[in-house]
């Protein structure tokens, strides 16, 4: 972009390091992208904190201790680390426009996601089975809260990855579709980084209770 | 079909309400027919309900936030009246109705008039002064601005069909809960508060990103105008903040609705959690708001005594000081909730240490004043009013940092007298004064100076003989959101608080006068040079109202007070160079996906609120087919040719720069 010049340039103190003007739509893009996920996570850390005050408010009902099932959260740990690593995948093709592989790889982290939501779903309906659902208690009210909000991001997820393969689809790797996939990624991975949170703070010092 | 709505939803019987929406019904239908009949439908479907452009989109913020503060003042001067007449009697509002509209008083202030306010003065200013062409997201700026119009659309329909919470500005459990709230008005509050949250949110991450990657070369930051500043700060609480706000809320919905238990009597739910939460959101809130007026104080004080602001690196500090500290003060909005001695003092602490760096900020623009050659005009007068008043705010608040004090005041009008002290005399005052400051660069004429200053005489006084006697009465004993009460002493105080609103009626009175006077006056008021007020900073570079891309050529600063720098070097130094060569330029193009995903927004919100699920559904299939639909379209940039940005930009430099001549400096 052009420009003019307000004062002589001279007149610039060489000690500081003059900004170079404005950045990059790629660069804007992933930077306001990444203020949108510390603005998620910083909601979810007040789900966080909600659950860990009410972690021991189980009404007499039954605790973490009565009701988490580690080997299927192995397992849904595994399927989210998974997908986080396809797409990866997916952003190389679509760094090097390989649609094939981009697709391909979509699909199988599309999988994964799915997969995932099934074991959760599986999980929370066998809770309520059990007369363990979110009404039970405040601690398991906090319990479903947490955990189905990082399951509803997921479905976002899905539901923007599908979006993003039938738009590569349908108009190739436009530069605008590139920042899309790049967003997108990085909310998939933020997705796993909470997910750990989740493991650590929901699962393994909830069934510790 | 319609879930819980029926007939009685609407309410009938009830005079009040029902006049009230009537006058407002009308008025939008008399707007309407005029903007039809008229045949300005197209003009303004495509110049502003689907403009992009961060001036237009700042600019509707604005009008949103002075709409609503006329339905804010009514409610105020409802609840006046009331308590003035309510002695040993019902007033004329029942205690129902009257809990509704300190609720909705409080709701609409902050919310509606007192965000998209600075919002919008951010929104149109920033950019210009970081002598750019736009915000960093276009389109979702104007997203954010339109899912704020719906959660205040969503209120205003509270009025007529069904009802608004009772539970005043904050829903806390357990009078929010279902069991004791079973009717739809805590709905309201928590459904237009989600939705327009989400819009806040937007505009946060939208500013921080342009202050921090979009700004013009050679604009380090420390040589940004202290407003953007207070921009940044503000919006980095904003992104950090209203996602507990949008959390919180989501949890008492999921109460309501589903029967959850967090903030319960039963099951192990806790209610002071709500109090822990909504406030760790709150007490930040307070400084998004303020923060702004800051920097429009700054800008105003410097400009108007014609110095550069003194001490400008230890205003950056002092604001991003008070941005981390007010993050942790929050305790001190309940220290009668019994946290125990030593907890309440670390709070009681850290609030007072909030006064140092905002004692910086006054003794900086009293010494900016001093020596300098000051210019009375409407934006500095607010600005007096305000160090006055604020300083006075500051001082109760400091006081009920104390926390025996507090425990003693707590909930009493001593309490409310202080907050408004601080947001009208901090926030308010800002926003009226920004708004006469920028109004000029906005619309290419001033606002009429002699009604300004009766405006401002009015509010100003009519706010000291509103609120200094509500300090008396909470020390006299009374408590806030009375209906009626029956202790004389209180009566005398209650009828002087009651002229006091009066008179800031007389104030808001002379502002729309000051405004239709200036419109039919507008060309004994024209601003041909595109700087008015001998400004210091970009925005004054450009012609008024500016051209849909700010400038013909982003400007390049080598120090604070470009603007100033550059008139005062160019007289009669510069030598104009070679005839600039003028560019095509890319402005982004218009797109009506925010204002149709705010109706679907709105769809969604009310059905949430009547329970009509199969609406739900319909708004959110709707609003995701908006932005697919928005993904897919293969333009998103208008190109403006080279040759009207020469014309464009040659006639304003003809009338702004005569002294260079013909050809420009390049």
């Amino acid at each position: 972009m052009s420009t003019i010049a307000l004062t002589d340039s001279h007149h610039a103190s060489a000690v500081e390091r003059e900004w170079s003007g404005p950045a990059s739509k790629r660069i804007v893009t992933g930077y306001g992208f990444w203020i949108f996920i510390l603005s998620d996570m910083v909601m979810f850390s007040a789900l966080f904190a909600t659950y860990a005050v009410l972690l021991g408010q189980t009404a007499g009902g039954p605790s973490g201790r009565d009701l988490f099932d580690l080997r299927n959260v192995a397992i849904e740990t595994g399927f989210l680390l998974a997908s986080s690593f396809t797409c990866g995948l997916a952003s190389i093709a679509a760094d090097t426009r390989h649609a094939t592989w981009f697709q391909l790889a979509m699909a199988v982290t599309c999988a994964f996601g799915l997969g995932f939501l099934f074991l959760e779903v599986q999980e929370f309906a066998s809770l309520v089975a059990r007369g363990a659902g979110p009404t039970r208690s405040a601690f398991l009210s906090a319990f479903f809260t947490l955990v189905g909000c990082h399951g509803l991001h997921v479905s976002a997820g899905i539901l923007w990855l599908l979006t993003m393969m039938t738009q590569v689809f349908a108009k190739g790797f436009r530069a605008d579709i590139q920042r899309r996939i790049l967003c997108f990624a990085l909310f998939w991975h933020a997705l796993d980084i909470i997910w750990i949170a989740v493991f650590t703070v929901v699962y393994l010092i909830g069934s510790a209770r | 079909m319609l879930g819980k709505l029926r007939w009685d939803a609407v309410p009938f019987d009830q005079p009040i309400p029902m006049a009230a929406s009537g006058v407002v019904a009308l008025a939008i239908l008399a707007v309407l027919a005029w903007v039809v009949i008229k045949g300005h439908l197209p003009y303004l479907w495509r110049e502003w309900i689907t403009s992009v452009d961060h001036k237009r989109i700042g600019v509707m913020y604005t009008l949103l936030a002075m709409v609503m503060l006329l339905r804010g003042f009514s409610d105020a001067i409802m609840m006046r009246a009331q308590q003035s007449l309510a002695f040993h009697s019902q007033g004329f509002l029942p205690p129902e109705h009257y809990d509704q509209v300190f609720s909705a008083h409080g709701t609409i202030m902050i919310f509606f008039v007192a965000m998209p306010f600075m919002i919008g003065l951010m929104n149109f200013v920033v950019p210009l002064q970081l002598g750019v062409r736009d915000v960093a997201f276009p389109t979702l700026n104007s997203v954010g601005f339109w899912l704020t119009a719906t959660g205040a659309l969503l209120v205003n329909i509270s009025l007529v069909v069904g009802e608004f919470a009772r539970t005043g500005w904050l829903p806390y459990p357990p009078l929010s809960e279902l069991a004791y709230s079973p009717g739809v008005g805590v709905d309201y509050y928590l459904w237009s508060l989600e939705i327009s949250g989400v819009g806040t949110l937007v505009a946060g991450i939208n500013l921080v990103t342009t202050v921090l990657k979009i700004r013009t070369k050679g604009m380090n930051l420390l040589r940004m105008p202290m407003f953007c500043w207070t921009t940044l700060a503000t919006n980095l609480l904003i992104v950090a903040a209203f996602p507990i706000l949008t959390a919180t809320l989501a949890m008492l919905l999921l109460d309501r609705y589903l029967g959850f238990h967090f903030f319960t009597n039963e099951a192990g739910g806790n209610v002071m959690m709500f109090m822990n939460l909504i406030w760790a959101w709150g007490h930040p809130e307070v400084y998004i708001l303020v923060l702004p007026a800051f920097g429009i104080f700054s800008e105003v004080i410097s400009t108007f005594s014609g110095k550069p602001l003194f001490g400008y690196r230890s205003m950056v500090a002092a604001t991003m000081a008070i941005c981390i500290l007010s993050f942790m003060v929050w305790l001190h909005h309940f220290f009668t909730m019994g946290a125990g001695a030593n907890v309440n003092a670390i709070f009681g602490i850290a609030t007072m240490i909030i006064a140092v760096p905002t004692g910086v900020k006054v003794f900086n623009w009293l010494f900016t004043m001093y020596g300098g050659r000051v210019r009375f005009q409407t934006p500095l007068l607010w600005s007096i009013g305000f160090m006055v008043t604020f300083i006075i705010g500051g001082m109760t608040g400091v006081l009920m940092a104390v926390p025996p004090v507090a425990f003693v005041l707590h909930n009493s009008l001593f309490l409310v007298a202080h907050f408004h002290n601080v947001i009208i005399g901090g926030v308010l005052f800002g926003a009226f004064a920004g708004y006469t400051y920028w109004f000029p660069k906005a619309f290419g004429f001033r606002l009429h100076e002699g009604y300004g200053k009766a405006a401002f005489w009015c509010w100003l006084i009519g706010f000291y003989v509103a609120f200094m006697p509500l300090y008396v009465l909470g020390l006299l004993g009374m408590t806030r959101r009375m209906q009626h009460y029956d202790v004389p002493e209180w009566r005398p105080w209650l009828i002087v608080a009651a002229c006091g609103a009066a008179l800031i009626m007389c104030g808001i009175a002379f502002q729309i006068v000051q405004l239709v006077v200036s419109i039919r006056q507008r060309e004994q008021l024209r601003d041909e040079t595109g700087d008015p007020w001998d400004g210091r900073s970009l925005e004054w570079a450009t012609a008024s109202p500016p051209p849909a891309f700010n400038f013909a050529f982003l400007p390049e600063v080598s120090g604070e007070d470009a603007w100033w720098d550059f008139k005062h070097r160019a007289n009669g130094q510069r030598t104009p160079d070679e005839t600039p060569r003028y560019r095509d330029i890319e402005i982004p193009r218009n797109s009506p996906t925010g204002f149709v995903c705010a109706f679907f927004a709105t769809m969604m919100g009310f059905a949430l609120i009547w329970h009509i699920w199969w609406m739900v559904a319909a708004g959110a299939v709707g609003a995701f087919a908006t932005f697919v639909v928005f993904a897919w379209r293969d333009h998103d940039e208008d190109v403006i040719p080279a040759r009207d940005v020469e014309r464009i930009d040659r006639s304003h430099r003809a009338r702004h720069h005569p002294h260079l001549g013909k050809e420009v400096v390049a």
